[in-house]
């Protein structure tokens, strides 16, 4: 390769000024080239790039990060540095300007907390892992959270940002689990089912109590982890020692040994804090965290007084469901029973019988999920919990989740509130802007389903042909000849083959035939334009194609869904529910169709992305995305009008195909030769010149597609 | 050694099989089979249906045809075809054929997963007709007093495509088999493993542990079968820890972030 000579002053000094708008920014850049022109070609080069890809985001940012990074560039490792830039974008992103000029400013503190992150487990890395291995340890569904130290109020698990209290991510790891296994065995052995601020009121220096009792009830719960999990004990120990923790002194480990009994509760451990009161508390150990119970006294009461709620209505709606099966004599007044498992040496939390009536029924999950839930915290379930529910007696609003009519949610402050999230490619900088679409799905208002029907009357003919057409790539079964195996003896060949033999030549071994049958295993998404500029004829078309593709697509029996998309800023994506992959072609979905309006613009990557799931969660051995469009991607007043739009768009059509979709568009937009072959790939589009020949083309064009 | 083969009316269970009775489903199937009902198991996979179905051939000494379905199995391969044989064409009975003959017990493994046109070769023999047409030969078959259908499915894993028709359905006994209770599955554990009884309940917590996945991640728990792999790989010295990756978590997913949290449950266990 030839080795470029580096750029002159005056070169960078053209780029900069370019780059960086120094005209109107009033930048003062001498220094930065001054420090920039000695420096070899391909740092140079390095360097220049990245100014230019984040002054596409910011140009404050990228005027900092270039006076920061020239003193770096030996220092630092390559990817570090790209990380720091990437950092700060995604703050600017974020929170704006002044916290990613912190962020470029505190570099050292950046590259500190980036070295920590290497040897330590970074939370969001771990969560995945460590919340499933909760779901599996039994008990009440956890979740898992981040917070400034590890603790639980019972219902969530917390863990700090990042663990790096030990030297290796394998350590560290294991710290993250022990953690994770120390809390819920707070909640599976009873941790909470005493109150702790009555029981400890009379002790002076409250702190010192509530430390002692935690020590006491970390070694009950130590004592019952390695009964539960020996494996993870095993860790426990060696972190425990790898953290350098004392030796328990000699009054403590005679509570060790006490505690050590598998008939221990947390009464237990509330009955040595006497005892253990005049000694000093041992030192914490690593995993054990800390112990709110304040926190947990609040979440607990709330959580009772919801689940016995819940757990009354639940058990109404059983005795209801069961009185509709029975005839009004056999009507009896329920009475619920709970009664551990008839055999079974070791009695699980999450085993038991339900009878009512004394006829043991078969209670649905989200009921036993609430009993056990329900035991943990009480350790048995009172009778009262077993009563069902009366009429009336609670306000359906307090267990019912009401669904929130979608457009008042868009309106109000919290509009990103169960919306979905899509990140979008900023071609100037090279990267995904995090989170960047707000996306919701809406349903179009439906208009008359007679729609359908004047359509039809008026493409008669067409309609005809197209049944016919349709009717005929139905893979169908088929007879096949001559082969090797079979149902049936294909008489024809074996005479063929008898004679053959007769005559003295090789015999076919293919006597069979065999019936073939194949079934079309397609799956296609048809996403329709709903900007402004479809407005008049070009929705007319839309809406008529539509009609056409549905009648045929009913023939021929492939799986496929309608959705529209528009919106108005990366604030509010907005994808238009017409047909879902599991909805029968109903008057609904007609009346949808007919009710196809156009809004508002284009911001086609975001779109993309939420139908290439929606797509990826069909079966299908063939995943079709069908675009019709008018014209380019585009938003209001926004960047995505231009360049930028066009490679999101692309880079999403990417993703899709990644994932095993094939995108296809089909367009009326006659400059479309200059963008879509960059964004579908030479011979993924089809450009229609007239719009009223769309709805006669689009059958046309799906059946060449699949065939 | 030679390899012992057997036709298939001769197919007795010669030894009793191991089997621990759930609940009354011995008892229901001998009555099924006393008044020549047809019977369908369902349940999870790796719970002992096939088991169950061999400890009853055994039990009731009649020879056992199992067939396991297929999406290619046709109502042909049941029923039996023409072959050519020296220029001429003879006709071979299929397994159903011949257990209607013969008086064998007749069991159609996964019987969603066989075609369409199968179901239509059943229906007869299912209700109280009790007869096998044979289109091709233009004859009907009525069932020997022994013979006796039995079907198994999977309601867990089924697609809205593969499902047990009503008119299917409604002709068979139907037992429904879970994992058994703790206890009773470390037992089987232990006598099938060959391990001892802790290690058998210590097996069946981290089977419990999975089955609490199912639907955060999992479609379906461990399995009994799998247990009973793991009891095997240990008892012949394999550590615990790797013996669960190999015969139980790997078998049950291929996520990776699912296959590391599995993980960590067996290393906490054992």
């Amino acid at each position: 390769m030839q080795k470029l000579p580096p750029l002159s002053a005056e070169q960078i000094g053209i780029f900069l000024e370019a780059t960086l708008e120094a005209e109107f920014s009033f930048l003062r850049l001498d220094d930065l080239i001054a420090d920039i022109a000695p420096l070899p070609r391909a740092q140079q080069d390095y360097l220049l790039d990245w100014i230019k890809r984040i002054s596409t985001t910011n140009i404050e940012i990228a005027y900092q990060f270039a006076g920061r990074a020239v003193s770096l560039l030996d220092k630092l490792d390559r990817r570090v540095l790209e990380t720091w830039a990437l950092t700060a974008m995604d703050t600017y992103d974020r929170t704006g300007l002044r916290d990613a000029l912190l962020v470029i400013r505190n570099v050292e503190q950046f590259v500190h907390s980036s070295e920590i992150r290497t040897a330590g487990t970074v939370f969001e890395d771990v969560s995945g892992i460590l919340l499933t291995f909760v779901h599996g340890l039994s008990g009440r569904k956890l979740k898992l959270e981040q917070a400034d130290a590890p603790f639980t109020d019972s219902e969530t698990l917390f863990l700090p940002a990042v663990i790096s209290w030990m030297s290796t991510v394998e350590d560290n790891f294991s710290l993250a689990k022990a953690m994770v296994a120390f809390q819920w065995a707070q909640t599976r052995f009873g941790s909470f089912r005493a109150d702790l601020h009555e029981a400890l009121a009379d002790y002076p220096d409250q702190t010192h109590a509530l430390n002692c009792f935690f020590a006491l009830e970390t070694l009950r719960l130590e004592a019952c982890l390695a009964r539960e999990l020996p494996g993870l004990t095993r860790d426990m120990l060696r972190l425990k020692q790898q953290s350098g923790s004392a030796a328990l002194t000699p009054v403590w480990q005679a509570f060790e040994i006490r505690l050590a009994h598998p008939d221990t509760s947390v009464e237990t451990s509330l009955a040595c804090v006497a005892e253990a009161y005049p000694h000093p508390a041992p030192q914490p150990v690593c995993y054990q965290g800390e112990l709110r119970p304040d926190i947990v006294a609040g979440v607990l009461a709330a959580r009772l007084e919801r689940e016995k709620m819940l757990l009354r209505v639940k058990l109404s709606e059983l005795v209801d469901d069961l009185h509709k099966q029975q005839d009004e004599t056999e009507k009896k007044p329920p009475v619920f029973n709970l009664k551990p498992p008839e055999e079974g040496n070791t009695p699980q939390i999450d085993q038991f019988e339900i009878t009512l009536n004394d006829m043991p029924i078969a209670p649905p999950d989200d009921v036993r999920q609430l009993i056990t839930s329900i035991k943990l915290d009480l350790g048995d379930i009172p009778p009262e919990y077993l009563t069902p529910a009366g009429d009336g007696e609670y306000d359906p609003r307090l267990y019912q989740d009401e669904a929130r009519d979608p457009d008042d949610v868009w309106q109000g402050t919290y509009h990103e509130d169960g919306a979905f999230l899509y990140p979008e490619w900023d071609c100037g900088r090279k990267h995904y802007r995090k989170n960047w679409c707000v996306l919701r799905e809406k349903d179009v208002r439906p208009a008359e389903p007679g729609y359908v029907k004047d359509v039809l009357a008026r493409y008669g003919g067409l309609v005809k042909h197209l049944r016919k057409t349709f009717e005929a790539m139905r893979d169908e079964n088929r007879m096949e000849k001559r082969q090797v195996q079979g149902d049936e003896v294909d008489i024809d060949a074996l005479v063929e083959a008898l004679a053959d033999a007769r005559d003295g030549s090789e015999m076919s071994d293919r006597l069979f035939t065999r019936m073939h049958r194949s079934e079309r295993n397609i799956a296609v998404m048809f996403m329709i334009d709903m900007s402004g500029s479809t407005k008049g004829w070009i929705n007319d078309a839309e809406r008529e194609a539509l009609v056409l593709l549905a009648e045929a697509l009913e023939v021929l029996g492939d799986r496929y869904a309608i959705y529209g998309f528009s919106g108005i800023t990366r604030k509010r994506c907005e994808i238009f529910r017409i047909k879902r992959f599991d909805e029968p072609y109903t008057p609904e979905v007609k009346a949808r169709i007919a009710g196809i309006t156009p809004q508002e613009y284009t911001r086609m990557g975001v779109a993309i992305r939420h139908l290439s799931k929606l797509l990826m969660e069909v079966e299908a051995r063939t995943k079709l995305l069908i675009t019709l469009s008018d014209g380019k991607p585009d938003d209001y007043f926004d960047v995505y009008r231009g360049q930028y739009g066009i490679e999101d768009t692309r880079q999403s059509l990417i993703e899709a195909r990644r994932a095993g979709i094939h995108p296809f568009c089909i367009t009326i937009d006659r400059e479309a030769k200059a963008y879509l072959p960059h964004m579908y790939g030479a011979a993924n589009y089809i450009e229609i010149d007239d719009v009223k020949k769309l709805p006669l083309k689009a059958a046309d064009i799906y059946r060449k597609l699949t065939t | 050694m030679n390899a012992r083969t057997l036709n298939p009316e001769s197919n007795f269970i010669e030894r009793e099989p191991y089997y621990e009775p759930v609940g009354g489903e011995i008892a229901i199937f001998e009555a099924a089979y006393a008044n020549r009902l047809p019977v369908l198991l369902k349940g999870p996979t790796g719970c002992g249906k096939t088991r169950f179905m061999e400890y009853m051939a055994w039990r009731l000494k009649r020879p056992l045809i199992t067939v396991s379905c297929h999406d290619d199995l046709t109502a042909s391969d049941l029923v039996g075809r023409y072959l050519v044989k020296g220029g001429e064409t003879c006709w071979v009975d299929g397994p159903l054929a011949r257990a209607v003959r013969s008086g064998a017990i007749c069991y159609l493994d996964e019987i969603v997963e066989a075609r369409k046109d199968t179901m239509v070769v059943i229906h007869p023999l299912a209700d109280d007709r009790r007869a096998l047409p044979m289109e091709k030969l233009g004859l009907i078959l009525e069932a020997n007093d022994d013979f006796c259908l039995a079907i198994s499915y999977n309601p867990g894993y089924q697609s809205v495509l593969k499902d047990l028709k009503q008119s299917t359905r409604q002709r068979f006994v139907a037992l429904e088999f879970d994992y058994p209770n703790a206890s009773l599955e470390a037992k089987i554990v232990a006598t099938e493993g060959r391990v001892d009884a802790a290690l058998a309940e210590r097996l069946v917590k981290f089977a419990q542990m999975t089955r609490n996945l199912k639907g955060s991640g999992l479609e379906e728990g461990a399995s009994t079968r799998l247990l009973i792999h793991a009891g095997k790989l240990i008892a012949n010295g394999v550590p615990p820890v790797v013996a669960c990756r190999s015969a139980i978590a790997q078998a049950i997913t291929d996520d990776a972030e699912m296959l590391a949290a599995v993980q960590e449950l067996s290393s906490s266990l054992f």
